[in-house]
């Protein structure tokens, strides 16, 4: 590899790093969101100059990009406020597709019999790109209401997925070891798709959150799959740090909806008989749990603060420590009044 | 194992270690901002795209590269923009405590 596209690179892969620093804490979040995007615009800039350029291949990288660039920009600045989540979904699930199909085209190049190394990654990431493409446009359509936001569910529904899951695996090793049918990856795909739309329907619309998430850290994942494939590693690392950050942010949501991952993603299935039976009685209502670091962060936005005791607070013998937190908000240097929400409360 | 793919695979492990570690104290707010912006850098991919457009010479890869640079550069820029926008939002609540303080 060229030494300048090296250094490029390292220089991008440490401004992602900071970047995802700057952007997990209150401060600095904006600045961060600035700081990954210099990484990109290194990590592009160091690329174009060596590359070998068909004419054919210089006009499709300049249409695609002021495309892409007119798509990407006009969505985000357009939409409602109140669209954002699905504008997200969109933007990952047309990401997971371009990881895709950058396998596939690369796989081509190697004819019909790719060696390991390139075939295990590239089919790999047309797998997960495409469930993460197809996921996010299901997730797009429910958020933007082109579909209905309820769970879609139907007897069965969980065989049906995990026979989907088997046939992609037997095609994965079908691909990867017999590798003489041409174009055997397209089927792949294809599966890969249907795949992506049966994993998200019996989601409903209030956990697509948590999905995106998923689907978000699969992207990442697919992405540095195509950069084993293409041996580049702005790709490997720059997809690896997205698939592992976005593995925990996945878990750290559904915790904070006092749920289990596997209740987000699966809690819809198996209920098409017991219908509303569940519904009101034991079922466990969600509890949200925050830690101090949450409440300074939300307390820092806030400009007014109603703190309601309850009974719950007495139990926990917690009056001291609310007086404390009140005394401090009071405290006239951070500019709070006391709004006269007084405790009226707690028996 | 060939010396290219042992490093690639350094890489990769220190990456994921590096990823979960760098954003395991973000706060609840921030969760949603921080998926949007997670989701721009896989926005990488675009350096991925345009390698495989530059050689485009048949239909089919011409085809593909297109589609591949239009998806990832959509990727890119709507995800730094819109991350953008959502954490302007943020910006606008931190600083209303100011301007009450001078009432």
């Amino acid at each position: 590899m060229n030494l300048a596209i090296a250094l490029a690179y390292l220089m991008a892969a440490v401004l992602f790093i900071l970047g995802l620093k700057q952007l997990s804490s209150p401060k600095g979040a904006r600045n961060g969101n600035f700081t990954a995007a210099a990484g990109m615009v290194i990590a592009l800039g160091a690329t174009l100059p060596l590359l070998h350029f068909t004419t054919a291949g210089l006009v499709i990288i300049g249409v695609g990009v002021a495309v892409g660039a007119l798509i990407g920009a006009f969505g985000a600045r357009m939409v409602k406020m109140t669209a954002i989540p699905q504008m997200v979904a969109l933007f990952n699930g047309v990401g997971g597709g371009a990881a895709a199909l950058v396998a596939v085209s690369e796989l081509l190049t190697f004819g019909t019999r790719p060696p390991f190394a390139e075939a295990f990654p590239s089919v790999f990431s047309i797998v997960i790109g495409s469930i993460s493409f197809a996921g996010s446009m299901v997730a797009f359509a429910k958020l933007q209401e082109l579909m209905t936001g309820t769970p879609i569910t139907y007897p069965g529904q969980q065989l049906v997925n995990g026979l989907l899951a088997a046939l992609i695996i037997g095609f994965v090793v079908a691909v990867l070891v017999i590798a003489s049918i041409p174009f055997s990856f397209v089927a792949l795909m294809v599966l890969a798709l249907i795949l992506g739309v049966a994993f998200v329907l019996p989601i409903g619309g209030a956990d697509m959150p948590v999905v995106i998430s998923l689907l978000n850290a699969f992207t990442g994942l697919a992405v540095a799959a195509s950069g084993f494939t293409l041996n580049n590693f702005a790709l490997i690392v720059a997809g690896t740090l997205v698939g592992a950050s976005g593995s925990l942010l996945t878990k750290l949501m559904s915790d904070a909806m006092g749920r289990s991952l596997g209740n987000v993603l699966f809690g819809a299935f198996g209920k098409v008989r017991t219908g509303t039976a569940a519904a009101g009685g034991k079922e466990a209502r969600s509890v949200r749990a925050g830690s101090a670091e949450d409440l300074a962060t939300l307390l820092a936005y806030s400009r007014r603060v109603i703190i309601v005791p309850g009974y719950g607070l007495a139990v926990a013998q917690a009056q001291h420590a609310v007086r404390e937190l009140a005394d401090l908000l009071e405290n006239p240097s951070r500019g709070w009044k006391d709004a006269g929400a007084h405790e009226r409360a707690a028996g | 194992m060939s010396n290219e793919l042992l490093t690639e695979v350094t890489y990769f492990v220190l990456a994921i270690f590096v990823g979960i570690e760098v954003i395991s104290k973000v706060p609840t707010i921030l969760h949603t901002p921080l998926m949007s912006g997670t989701n721009a850098i896989h926005g990488i991919i675009l350096v991925g795209a345009i390698v495989i457009a530059a050689g485009a010479d048949s239909p089919l890869t011409i085809a593909l590269g297109l589609v591949a640079v239009i998806l990832a550069t959509t990727n890119v820029v709507g995800g730094f923009v819109v991350t953008d926008r959502m954490l302007e939002m943020f910006k606008g609540r931190a600083a209303a405590p100011k301007s009450t303080a001078t009432r």
